[in-house]
């Protein structure tokens, strides 16, 4: 039988969804969409969304695609989309493609939901 | 001491990424084994990734007919690796830059980029379905 594996945790703090990645490696088409699956149900109306890398030390490009899908749907919904706990590997990916100028990073996740407020 | 060890393998592989993953696997274990540092490491599984992405999806259409031609050689100062395809190719200078403001949104076209930018050489054959890519060991810089 397929062991069912969670590709999020979620947790509500100041009318801010924090969404935490718990892959370390974000690599395989069925991973990114069983994670699309987990994270789009959430942005239901304007809400405000971190996601927090912590747990991540690899990713594709597939995964930056998703990402900006996640922020269309955000944005359109009236919602702001922040991301953060990016380890310095990964996020030298985000400057290499520029995508750490269209995305707000943050530090952790305490300094994401104050830039929330 | 640092070992001499020098792998060289080609290896034809149907286009299951699945699978090429396994060949990047054994790429990453030579290259740790050769003492190559994580970034080195980092930069080598990151290209591959794209690498065969790109030839799965974008070269072969995934057409599980279709091969995808893995070679790499190994040694203490570089790594070496081609990935050709069964597809008709394409010109690398026609891709369109993902970080202008026209494109940066779009969710597609960053893995050539991310190849370039993380190995030391990258070129194409002139069919453009061969990709050689080489990484040198930033220890004996």
């Amino acid at each position: 039988m397929e062991q069912l594996k969670p590709r999020i945790s979620v947790y509500y703090a100041q009318n801010t969804t924090i969404v935490t990645l718990t892959d370390e490696k974000l690599l395989e088409d069925e991973d990114i969409k069983a994670l699309e699956d987990s994270v789009m149900p959430l942005i239901d109306g304007a809400v405000n969304i971190v996601i927090d890398f912590s747990n991540v030390q690899f990713l594709s490009s597939a995964v930056l695609g998703l990402l900006i899908r996640i922020s269309k749907k955000v944005n359109e919904n009236k919602g702001r989309l922040k991301l953060c706990c990016i380890n310095p590997k990964i996020f030298e990916i985000f400057k290499i493609t520029r995508l750490n100028e269209i995305f707000d990073i943050h530090d952790d996740a305490k300094k994401a939901l104050l830039s929330l407020k | 001491m640092t070992s001499k060890i020098c792998t060289h393998e080609k290896l034809v592989s149907k286009g299951i990424i699945s699978e090429l993953r396994k060949i990047c696997s054994r790429v990453l274990c030579c290259a740790d084994t050769l003492g190559y540092s994580r970034d080195d490491q980092f930069a080598v599984h990151l290209a591959m990734e794209e690498a065969f992405v790109n030839a799965v999806k974008h070269g072969n259409k995934q057409d599980p007919q279709k091969d995808i031609i893995v070679e790499y050689g190994l040694g203490p100062e570089k790594i070496e690796i081609w990935v050709t395809d069964q597809g008709e190719g394409f010109n690398p200078s026609d891709l369109a830059d993902p970080r202008s403001s026209e494109n940066i949104y779009k969710t597609g076209g960053r893995g050539v980029l991310l190849i370039k930018s993380y190995m030391d050489s990258v070129e194409y054959n002139k069919t453009g379905n061969c990709v050689h890519m080489v990484k040198f060991s930033s220890k004996s810089a």
